[in-house]
């Protein structure tokens, strides 16, 4: 599937040069909705030609509102919104963008083909149908009716729908949600196919892995606030800065190194927080995980306490647990 | 190779892709509702099934000097043409909207007008299938004489009435909520075709009833339609369209601001 959409061969030329070339940008945006609910509180973002930025947060924290504003289909109460330099309302600016939205139902009394075909006649230079079906994984249903589709073959369809029209910049919408990892994988190849050809993609999740996955950098809102923004390696490591501010006398770069301990021991909770390091220590019986900022002195001390620890495991912070830090920080 | 493939001449008019975009968008809505059973089936079977119980029922039946099965089949046509306006359009775009459907599509390079006008297309040539059912059954079953005149007069009519309908329908698309819409559409529709004089000749309806139903669109409709077969007085005919455009007017009106008040709030 790969063939049929390798990158053009002009295409990193075209792109290197407005690699830092903006492609949309919201700009101390607040949205305010009738009912008085803030959904944006004063957030700045900007996706730059070429990258995949990924939007994380937790249901309500302004995800959808955010790529709402960027498409143009709400503005903004205050700030200003761009989409290649212009209101993202303008015509023209449409030609350039493609959508993926989670989608209730799109009319089911009418073929695949026929779906793609109507979203292809919206663009001047739409990709040919069997590039389109080639990269979503459509074949050999394409003729089927949308109504009679596994959850995971719609999902692609409307995947489909934003490649149409060879938009260089594109909005996916929970685009992996109801895939098998299989499919999941096969989107994921055909996202970073979609950067390699220069186009930007923003696309809001809710799988920590996916954004850790694709994205060049991660965007993570909750309720309404940017709270941090970076590659993933650095969400990271802001969340374990973040979750260690509490020991106000360690050193930022010792901060850097916390770790995550998990064991079994007989020793009682108490004893284990008052270990040196540890902020942080959750039981379940006889197993704890313990978040450390000062991993080899923790264990040192824990080690020559229970000599009979088993099971022991050190691990960094995985993107999800920075995640749940920035966002029950909150 | 995208780009070599499809070198079409970027300068190609604008307003020819936007009409080349209006007659996919008007073949595939067509096609979509064809094929929706539930819809094409009951949109056009209701007036034909109506037609066949009161006036096929009733061929030779005259009241005040006009054949009853002859003023049912401009009736009816009217009639069919209004509620697949109502139903096409209404109901159809309520779930769209519901759906998020249609808020996919405006987030795309769709022009808005081009799928609007499909829509309406679509529902007028419902109606005028409608419409060839009803003179057709009438002819053949009923025997009532028509001319070719009269039959285009009655599609004609089926395709100007379909426009303050398509109106009423997007107002409605915009209000209802969709698993609930149908419903409200049927208790709006079938009172109003009711109370036109659209189901029997208005002269039997109560007095006050007839006082009232120039409040209603469908009445101008009905008059218009009647007036094609020399059912009604001529003299009426530019009140009913003024009347009709005026409907269509105050329809489209309420529907902007209802779409706006949701976009403000989306």
């Amino acid at each position: 599937m790969n063939a049929v959409l390798e990158p053009i061969d002009t295409a990193p030329n075209q792109a290197s040069p407005q690699a830092k070339c903006t492609a949309a940008s919201l700009r101390v945006v607040t949205k305010r909705y009738g009912n008085g609910v803030v959904a944006l509180d004063r957030v700045s973002l900007e996706l730059r030609s070429g990258e995949i930025v990924a939007l994380l947060g937790p249901n309500g924290a302004g995800k959808s509102t955010a790529v709402k504003l960027m498409m143009g289909l709400t503005s903004p109460t205050e700030g200003e919104v761009r989409v290649f330099g212009g209101d993202p309302r303008f015509a023209g600016n449409r030609l350039r963008t493609g959508v993926m939205l989670q989608v209730g139902r799109a009319p089911e009394m009418l073929r695949v083909r026929e779906h793609i075909e109507i979203m292809r006649g919206y663009y001047p230079r739409p990709l040919l149908l069997n590039e389109i079906v080639s990269a979503a994984g459509l074949e050999g249903i394409e003729q089927r009716m949308f109504g009679q589709l596994s959850g995971g073959q719609k999902q692609r369809v409307l995947f489909a729908l934003a490649l149409a029209g060879d938009p260089d910049l594109i909005f996916l919408d929970e685009p992996t949600v109801g895939l098998d990892i299989e499919a999941r994988r096969r989107m994921w190849a055909e996202i970073r196919l979609l950067r390699s050809r220069g186009k930007t993609v923003l696309l809001t999740t809710h799988y920590l892995e996916e954004a850790d996955a694709l994205a060049d950098r991660i965007i993570v809102l909750n309720k309404g606030r940017m709270i941090c923004e970076g590659s993933p390696q650095e969400v990271r490591a802001t969340a374990a800065v973040q979750s260690g501010s509490s020991e106000r006398h360690e050193s930022r770069s010792g901060l850097q190194s916390v770790k995550l301990l998990s064991f079994q021991t007989k020793l009682p909770r108490e004893q284990i927080l008052n270990l040196a390091g540890v902020q942080k220590a959750e039981a379940s019986g006889s197993n704890f995980t313990v978040t450390t900022s000062a991993p080899e002195s923790t264990l040192r001390e824990l080690l020559a306490l229970d000599l009979e620890l088993r099971g022991l495991d050190v691990r960094s912070p995985a993107l999800e647990d920075a995640f749940l830090t920035l966002t029950t920080r909150q | 190779m995208s780009s070599t493939a499809l070198s079409l001449p970027y300068a190609y008019s604008r307003t020819n892709r936007a009409f080349s975009i209006f007659l996919r968008e008007t073949r595939f809505e067509f096609v979509r509702a064809m094929r929706t059973k539930a819809f094409s089936l009951s949109v056009i079977g209701f007036p034909v099934m109506f037609y066949l119980l009161f006036g096929v029922m009733n061929r030779g039946g005259t009241v005040h000097g006009q054949i009853v099965a002859k003023y049912l089949v401009a009736s009816y046509a009217a009639f069919g043409v209004v509620g697949s306006a109502l139903f096409g359009i209404g109901v159809g775009l309520a779930g769209e909207r519901v759906s998020g459907w249609l808020e996919l599509k405006r987030a795309s390079p769709m022009p808005p007008l081009a799928y609007l006008a499909a829509k309406c297309v679509s529902a007028v040539a419902f109606g005028l299938i409608i419409a060839s059912i009803l003179c057709l059954v009438g002819i053949v079953a009923a025997g009532v004489h028509l001319s070719a005149l009269e039959y285009l007069g009655i599609c004609g009519m089926s395709v100007i009435g379909g426009v303050p309908f398509a109106c009423m329908g997007l107002l409605l698309a915009m209000l209802l909520p969709a698993n609930s819409a149908p419903g409200i559409v049927n208790l709006i529709y079938l009172p109003m075709s009711y109370c036109s004089g659209l189901w029997m000749p208005i002269s039997l309806l109560p007095k006050w009833l007839q006082h009232a139903a120039p409040w209603l669109p469908t009445y101008h409709l009905a008059q218009l339609m009647l007036r094609v077969i020399g059912y009604a007085p001529s003299v009426d005919t530019m009140r009913h369209i003024i009347a009709l455009l005026g409907f269509a007017m105050l329809f489209l009106g309420c529907a902007w601001i209802a779409f706006a008040r949701s976009e403000a709030d989306a």
